[in-house]
């Protein structure tokens, strides 16, 4: 179980991206290492003047871990990876800070970039995470789910 | 005993983290149970009809069976990522 569990980072502090790839790479048969990094928006409508100052994520300490360790583990059936590493970060974010890491090393681009999305896209909508706003007057609102959330995790069923 | 949580907006709705409740049969009953004995704003949180339920942190539903010692959850559609 320790193993499954390395690779699935929940925190706080920041992470460096560049080291996370770097470790991605070790294995002289991974050919490929996909990425994404999800940073805190602070424009919520195109056009228009930044609306959220700030954002705090919320967890369920456990679940979290467990729901995006069973995400891995799914990639890892439907295709040929190497090294698969998840860190979400947790607690009050301000805009540009990177929120999320998903970074997947494989033989060949295709399993990595599809499994990249693949892990993001099942992340949004079934980890245990939730996002609070805060606007310039700092006043706080839940961010709702979005339905476009579930219909690209939906594409991979 | 049972230990139900709750996360994100409806923990701050309901100004509960988590509770102590005794052991019953179904996540309905519980919520019925908890409805008739904290009232009218526990009954709305809870019957939300997107409300997620998890028994020991997997995800159930309404008809789930419980058993004593396990932990329940109620929580809003989730928005991480």
């Amino acid at each position: 179980m320790s193993s499954r569990f390395a690779a699935v980072s929940v925190q706080s502090a920041d992470f460096d991206p560049g080291i996370e790839i770097a470790r991605l790479g070790t294995s002289a048969d991974v050919g490929a290492v996909a990425t994404f990094v999800g940073l805190v928006r602070g424009v919520t409508t195109p056009g228009q003047e930044p609306a959220v100052t700030a954002l705090e994520l919320e967890h369920y300490p456990g679940m979290t871990e467990r729901s995006i360790a069973d995400i891995v583990e799914l990639a890892e059936q439907r295709w040929t990876l190497g090294a698969v590493r998840v860190i979400h970060r947790i607690g009050r974010l301000a805009v540009g800070d990177r929120i999320v890491f998903v970074g997947v090393s494989s033989r060949h681009r295709g399993d990595a970039f599809a499994a990249c999305e693949f892990i993001m896209d099942y992340l949004k909508t079934r980890a245990p995470f939730w996002k609070k706003e805060w606007n310039a007057r700092d006043e706080a609102h839940w961010v709702d789910a979005r339905d476009t959330d579930h219909t690209a995790a939906a594409r991979w069923s | 005993m049972i230990t139900v949580r709750f996360f994100a907006r409806i923990r701050e709705q309901l100004a509960t983290t988590e509770l102590q409740w005794p052991a019953i049969a179904t996540v309905s009953e519980l919520v019925a149970d908890l409805a008739h004995e904290r009232g009218q704003a526990w009954a709305e949180a809870l019957l939300a009809p997107q409300i997620i339920v998890a028994i020991n942190q997997q995800v159930a539903n309404r008809d789930s069976v419980i058993v004593d010692g396990d932990e329940v959850a109620f929580f809003p559609p989730v928005t991480g990522g």
